[in-house]
Formats: C-alpha cells, sequence, structure tokens
C-alpha cells in the first residue's frame, strides 16, 4: 500500500513538472502556432539562471527572477528574430528555434561548463515533507517531517516500513497547482487574457481596435518561456542541473504536447500526468511477453524462452513508454487526447 | 665526398652509441579517448585530471627515461565519437590510446584497434584499458592488443561475495544495474557466485536501466523498498550511482549497497552523512593505503583539490615504463611484448600482467562508507566521510580463469 501512495505521488509531482513544462510549449503553440523547438532549452537556462540567482540572492528571489530572465530573453528571441521570419513561414520559425536550441546549449557550456553544477535545494526544502509509517499493528499512518523514533526503532518482532516524502516533490506540486489556477485565471478572467484570446483568433480585429498585436504575441512567448524558466528551477534543484537536461526533457514534452492535443492546456495537463504515472508505475511492473504466455498457457520451445525480446519486462521498456503513447496517439487520434483540431 | 663519409661514419657511431637506451628523453604520446560531456563528464573530467597528473609525475623520474604527453579527447560515451576520436588520434601519430568509462566504448575500440593492427603493420597501437571492466575482453573477445589494468567484473564479484558470504544478515538481495554488458555481467557473476556460496540468499528483484539517462530513481527506490531486500548489488558508477544513492536516503531505504564504484566522482557528494556503515566498495584501491597511492592522492587534492581515485593508472604508467626500459624502445610492438606477463611490485602490492589474457592480476580491497577518523583520516570529496578498508583480499582470491585462445602477432 505504501508503495502504491508513493509512487502515486512521485508520478504525479514529476507529471505535474513535465506540465509547467509543456504549458508553455502548448500555449505558445496554440496561440502563435510556433513549435517551438528550443522550449526545453529555455527549461535548462531557468535552471542556471536559478542556480546563479540563489547564491546571491537568495532562494525566494531566484525562484521569482529566473523565470523572469528566462521569460525576457525569451521575449527578446521573439521581438528581434522570431517575429522576422514569421512572414516566412512555419517551417523558417521551427528551423530558427531549432537553431537556437543548439546555440543555448553550447553558450551554456561556455558559461557554466559541461560538468553538473551543485544546485541544492534550501534548507527548508531539504528532508521529508512527510513520512508514511507501515505498522505491522497499527497500520498505515502519516507524520509529518521525519518519521522520528518509531522509524529508528530496531524492533524486529513488528514489521515497520517508513517511506518518506521529499519535501522537493511536495514543492514542484503545489507551484504546479498554484500555476495552473492563475493560469486559468489570467487568461479567462481578466482583460489582458480576453485581449489575448481575442488577438489569435482574430488579429486584425483587434488591431482595429487600437491593440498592439505584435506586442501580444511578445508577451506570450514570454509567459511560456517563463513558465519553463519556472519549472526549470524547480527541477533543477530536485534532480540534476547539466547541459543535458534539455536534451532528456526535449522530447518527451513533445509528447505531451501530441498526446494532449496540439494547443489544448487541459490536455496537456492530462496527458503530464498521464506519462508520469506510467512511467513511475512501468518501473515496478516486472511482466513480460514470456509471462504473458506462460499464463494464457501457451508452451515455449527453449529457443523462444531465451529470445530476448521475449524476456523483455515492462520496467525495462519503461523509459520508450512516452513514445510509444505518442506513435498511437498519431495513428489512432491524430487530433490528440482533448485537442479540438486535426493537425 | 670526404664529408660524406665522415658524416655516414657519425651517424653509425651515434646510433650504436644510443642503442642500449634509445628509448630515453622520447616522448610517448598517449590519447585519453573518455567523456567529457554529458551526464559522465565529471568521472570523465577528473580521470583526464588524473592521468595528465601522474604523467607529470611519471616524467619527474622513471625506469625508461621517457616523457609522456596526454592528448584529451571526448568521445560522450559513444562507441560511433570513440571510432572517430581515435582515427583523429592515429592521424595525430598517437601509438598508445587509453580509455575506461563504459564496456560498450571499450567493444569498438577493441575491434577498430584489432582491425587496424592487423591492417597496418609497424603501426601497432596498444589498448591500455584503464577501467572497462566486461569480463569478454580478457575471455571471449580476448585480444594481444589490449591490457587491462582494473579487475574485471567477474573478479570483484569473486571478492564481493565471499565478503558477503560471512555476513549472515544479508537474506534478500536486489540487483539494480546498467543495461548495458558491464550491468548484465554484474547480474550473471552476483547470481552464479551467490548460488555458489550462499544457496540460502534469496534474489528478490533485479532490474536493468538504462547508462546515463536515469534522472529520478525514486521510483526504482520504492520498487526496492517493496520488495523487501536487505541488500542491492549494483555495478551502476558516475551519475547512475549518485542519483541512485540520492533517492535511496531521501526514500528511506536503509538496506546495504555493496557497489564497485562508491568514490568515483559525485557519489561521496551525494552519500554525505548517510549511509554510514552500509556502502561497501570493492576496488583495487581505497583512500587510506598509504605509500604511492597516498602520495599521489595528497598532490592531486592540493592541486585540484579532488580526489585520485583511478589508481589503475598508476598500474598502466609503472607497466608502460618498465617494459619500454626492458625493451629498450617505446616501439609499441617491442612494448607488448615485454609487457605480456610481466611481473612487478605495484601501488596495490604484487601485480602481474597475465600472459594468458592481459589482465591485471592484483589485490582487492574491500572498503565500507564510515566517518573518517585518526586511523583512516582521507575525506572523500571533503565530506568528512571515508572508505575504510575492512578486508584484502590476495591476488588469488580474486583470480579468475579465463578462456582466452590469444593470437599472437606473426
Amino acid at each position: 500500500m505504501e508503495f502504491f501512495l508513493i509512487s502515486s505521488l512521485n508520478g504525479l509531482s514529476y507529471g505535474l513538472l513535465l506540465f509547467m513544462l509543456s504549458s508553455g510549449l502548448t500555449l505558445i503553440f496554440s496561440m502563435m502556432g510556433v513549435l517551438n523547438f528550443a522550449h526545453a532549452s529555455f527549461y535548462m537556462l531557468g535552471a542556471y539562471f536559478g542556480y546563479t540567482l540563489e547564491s546571491r540572492i537568495g532562494f525566494w528571489p531566484a525562484l521569482l527572477l529566473a523565470p523572469i530572465l528566462t521569460g525576457a530573453a525569451g521575449a527578446l528571441f521573439e521581438s528581434k528574430v522570431l517575429r522576422k521570419v514569421h512572414k516566412m513561414g512555419h517551417v523558417s520559425e521551427l528551423l530558427v528555434t531549432f537553431g537556437l536550441s543548439y546555440i543555448m546549449l553550447e553558450l551554456v557550456q561556455l558559461l557554466w561548463g559541461r560538468v553538473a553544477v551543485e544546485f541544492t535545494p534550501p534548507a527548508f526544502l531539504q528532508g521529508p515533507v512527510f513520512t508514511l509509517i507501515n505498522h505491522g499493528q497499527l497500520g498505515l499512518s502519516l507524520v509529518a517531517g521525519v518519521g522520528g523514533e518509531i522509524c529508528q526503532s530496531a524492533d524486529t518482532a513488528v514489521r515497520i516500513v517508513c517511506t518518506p516524502f521529499p519535501a522537493t516533490r511536495a514543492f514542484i506540486m503545489v507551484t504546479a497547482i498554484a500555476m495552473v489556477i492563475s493560469l486559468w485565471w489570467v487568461l479567462t478572467r481578466t482583460r489582458a487574457g480576453l485581449i489575448i484570446q481575442a488577438a489569435l483568433t482574430h488579429p486584425e480585429t483587434v488591431e482595429t481596435l487600437g491593440h498592439n498585436v505584435p506586442r501580444v504575441f511578445m508577451l506570450v512567448f514570454a509567459m511560456g518561456t517563463g513558465l519553463a524558466g519556472l519549472a526549470g528551477v524547480i527541477g533543477g534543484f530536485t534532480f540534476i542541473t547539466e547541459p543535458a537536461m534539455a536534451a532528456t526533457v526535449g522530447s518527451v514534452i513533445f509528447v505531451v504536447v501530441v498526446v494532449g492535443g496540439m494547443g489544448s492546456l487541459s490536455g496537456a495537463f492530462l496527458a503530464s500526468l498521464l506519462i508520469g504515472i506510467v512511467q513511475t508505475f512501468a518501473v515496478a511492473i516486472d511482466y513480460s511477453l514470456l509471462q504473458l504466455f506462460k499464463d494464457v498457457g501457451v508452451v515455449l520451445s527453449a529457443d523462444w524462452q531465451n529470445n530476448s525480446f521475449i524476456k523483455l519486462t515492462v520496467s525495462q521498456v519503461a523509459p520508450i513508454l512516452p513514445y510509444l503513447m505518442l506513435v498511437l496517439i498519431l495513428i489512432f487520434r491524430p487530433r490528440g487526447l482533448l485537442g479540438k483540431r486535426d493537425t | 665526398m670526404a664529408s660524406k663519409k665522415t658524416w655516414l661514419a657519425l651517424t653509425l657511431t651515434s646510433i650504436l652509441s644510443l642503442n642500449a637506451y634509445a628509448q630515453k628523453g622520447e616522448t610517448v604520446k598517449i590519447a585519453w579517448i573518455d567523456p567529457l560531456s554529458g551526464l559522465m563528464a565529471p568521472v570523465g573530467s577528473n580521470q583526464l585530471k588524473t592521468i595528465q597528473y601522474l604523467a607529470e609525475e611519471t616524467n619527474k623520474s622513471n625506469p625508461a627515461g621517457v616523457k609522456f604527453e596526454i592528448i584529451g579527447l571526448d568521445n560522450k560515451l559513444s562507441p560511433a565519437e570513440s571510432l572517430n576520436q581515435l582515427k583523429s588520434a592515429m592521424d595525430q601519430g598517437v601509438r598508445y590510446i587509453t580509455q575506461g568509462n563504459g564496456s560498450s566504448v571499450a567493444g569498438a575500440l577493441l575491434d577498430a584497434v584489432n582491425k587496424h593492427n592487423e591492417r597496418n603493420p609497424g603501426k601497432e597501437i596498444i589498448f591500455l584499458n584503464h577501467s572497462a571492466v566486461d569480463p569478454d575482453f580478457t575471455n571471449s573477445k580476448c585480444s594481444y592488443w589490449h591490457f587491462r589494468f582494473d579487475a574485471d567484473t567477474s573478479m570483484k564479484m569473486e571478492a564481493m561475495t565471499t565478503f558477503i558470504k560471512d555476513m549472515p544478515e544479508v537474506k534478500k538481495v536486489y540487483l539494480l544495474n546498467q543495461n548495458y554488458s558491464h550491468g548484465q555481467q554484474v547480474i550473471k557473476y552476483a547470481k552464479e557466485n551467490l548460488s555458489r556460496k550462499r544457496p540460502d540468499i534469496q534474489i528478490v528483484g533485479e532490474d536493468l536501466h538504462p547508462l546515463a539517462q536515469v534522472r529520478d530513481f525514486a521510483p526504482y527506490i520504492a520498487k526496492i523498498k517493496a520488495s523487501g531486500a536487505d541488500t542491492v548489488i549494483t555495478g551502476n558508477w558516475g551519475s547512475d550511482l549518485a542519483l541512485l544513492v540520492k533517492a535511496a536516503n531521501e526514500g528511506g531505504y536503509n538496506g546495504k549497497f555493496f557497489t564497485y564504484y562508491t568514490g568515483v566522482s559525485g557519489t561521496p557528494t551525494a552519500l554525505g552523512q548517510n549511509g554510514a556503515g552500509r556502502v561497501y566498495q570493492v576496488s583495487y584501491a581505497h583512500y587510506n593505503m598509504g605509500g604511492r597511492m597516498s602520495q599521489y592522492m595528497a598532490g592531486f587534492k592540493a592541486k585540484y583539490n579532488d580526489d585520485l581515485y583511478t589508481g589503475s593508472m598508476i598500474g598502466i604508467f609503472d607497466l608502460l615504463t618498465q617494459a619500454m626500459a626492458k625493451a629498450g624502445s617505446t616501439d609499441p610492438v617491442k612494448v607488448a611484448a615485454a609487457m605480456h606477463g610481466h611481473k612487478f611490485k605495484g601501488y596495490n602490492g604484487d601485480m602481474e600482467m597475465r600472459k594468458l589474457d592481459h589482465q591485471m592480476q592484483q589485490t582487492l580491497f574491500m572498503t565500507v562508507w564510515q566517518k573518517a577518523d585518526k586511523k583512516f583520516p582521507y575525506s572523500a570529496e571533503n565530506t568528512g566521510m571515508t572508505l575504510a578498508p575492512v578486508k584484502t583480499f590476495e591476488p588469488y582470491v580474486s583470480s579468475t580463469p579465463t578462456s582466452c585462445q590469444m593470437k599472437m602477432p606473426s
């Protein structure tokens, strides 16, 4: 039971981190029609900004300032580069963001080195936020903070399993949820949000009403990359801050956006959680095709039993499951889980 | 005309007089082909510094009187990239290469070196393997041109299980490893050795995960906890071990870890004050062994504020310089013949580059993670913790048989 609870929480927190990343990507795509290949690079940039700022101005200011700086970098890129190639069509936009991702990677390596930097969470995020205690007699209980004496006791007569849940992961969850709510509020309840939405579908009309549409686009791009920067700060100290961090999430967030439905925020939310949970639980499943055949009652020859493909367990293929999902979704439901248009 | 004759005579006499110590004063280039980017970059950059530092120390004085020059080449931990780097090393006239991170890479290099040597007599290259420990390289794939200075997976597992044999509290073992040759070999030999030495031990789970890809080991820790394992045996190294122990600390896993590479960059920091008394390492060296190892470690720390842990590189310079002195040459063909079967007193005791398969026979040590104290003072990555020796295995204990049918050069 504690395994199920902890794994769900692990999956949820990872999924929510993915959402923080992919929300920006899908926001930019749905509003501007730009598929930003460099999105994960802004995630990396956020982590490095956070790392540098934290040691100088402290954790909270860094958490606030790093995403703003990342967003500013995004705004600069949008207004100086992306806008220029916009009229040349989607392929050019795609290529320019693709090029940007390489430039950012090299820049980060030049500035901060190729080796991972030591980005430690602040003191209040080190250690567990709560501990699940499974007591042989008293059953399952939950204690805030470290488990305390009961976990230290060497009483072998009663089986006690203590499972702490790291505060960094809880922090991911809290931040992501706060972000979802504020994003939704800005887009649907504020004047700025209404203008943004209108500018996307009817740019000319909005322009004739006296609004600066290019500036709206720039703001959207800044917001999207800023969100990636926020995810970067949190992901950076929870996992690891190094130059390859962009490449490893880069492909997964595209999966999220496609599975969720291009341009659908709620779809991205659903898909992120799905992928986070699937990946976490898949690691725990040692079921293979061989086992399946056995259970169904098919007798295989010795040769087949030693076949390395048949022996592959779900846990071994866990890392490729998201991409399998991507392919299946593209075949059977190209618009994605909650997408509105067929792209 | 007369001047031409004098010249000839002069050259002849100079050649003759130099003959005995022909190699003296020569510069030998060694190409180091290992990762300097990606998740394993910290390990690679530490080892590049190590080999450069040891080259400088060796250049001060050595039996052959030669100088070494290290050419560092980044292979990004990729076999394909390594072959490109090998090519560029050859173009620079390099005849000695060294590599160690990832048996996947070592396998590709070994293959390329064999082919090259077959096709280019007179331009042979020697592969000095400092840390790639897949037993195949000294068994089914053994080669005359390959010399391994680390102890291979089967040897270390032999020592590790000899130690576990006397630990009655180990009852349920989990095998977590990287999904490539080395990790798979760890699982294979762990099962074989345990069933031979401790048939009562139950293997409660085994897992293979991608090499240098996983950032989040929390799901694996949850799985290990659920399996009820009291001990984890892992051949993981670099970020794969550092992030694993980090996740174990965060996830409240209290079992023992039997590792190959606790001392490698990143892991001591990730362990920190945790894991005292329950994280073990089997290796050919340790932090507090005294003698040349400690001397080099102190010098390295003073220079780079980092740990020198790749002791096998000391073995490389020892064997190379002794063999060059013996052969009176730096020509790889002659040096290889001199290294073949050479016995010497190394930094960790008696060493022998076994004739049969070119696997270094050497002493191994079992160490445990604990607070640094007066007796074992070395502070790993400045954590205030150290690896204290708990058992020493003479070379014969870990020596494993070989199936190598070595093809000698004609």
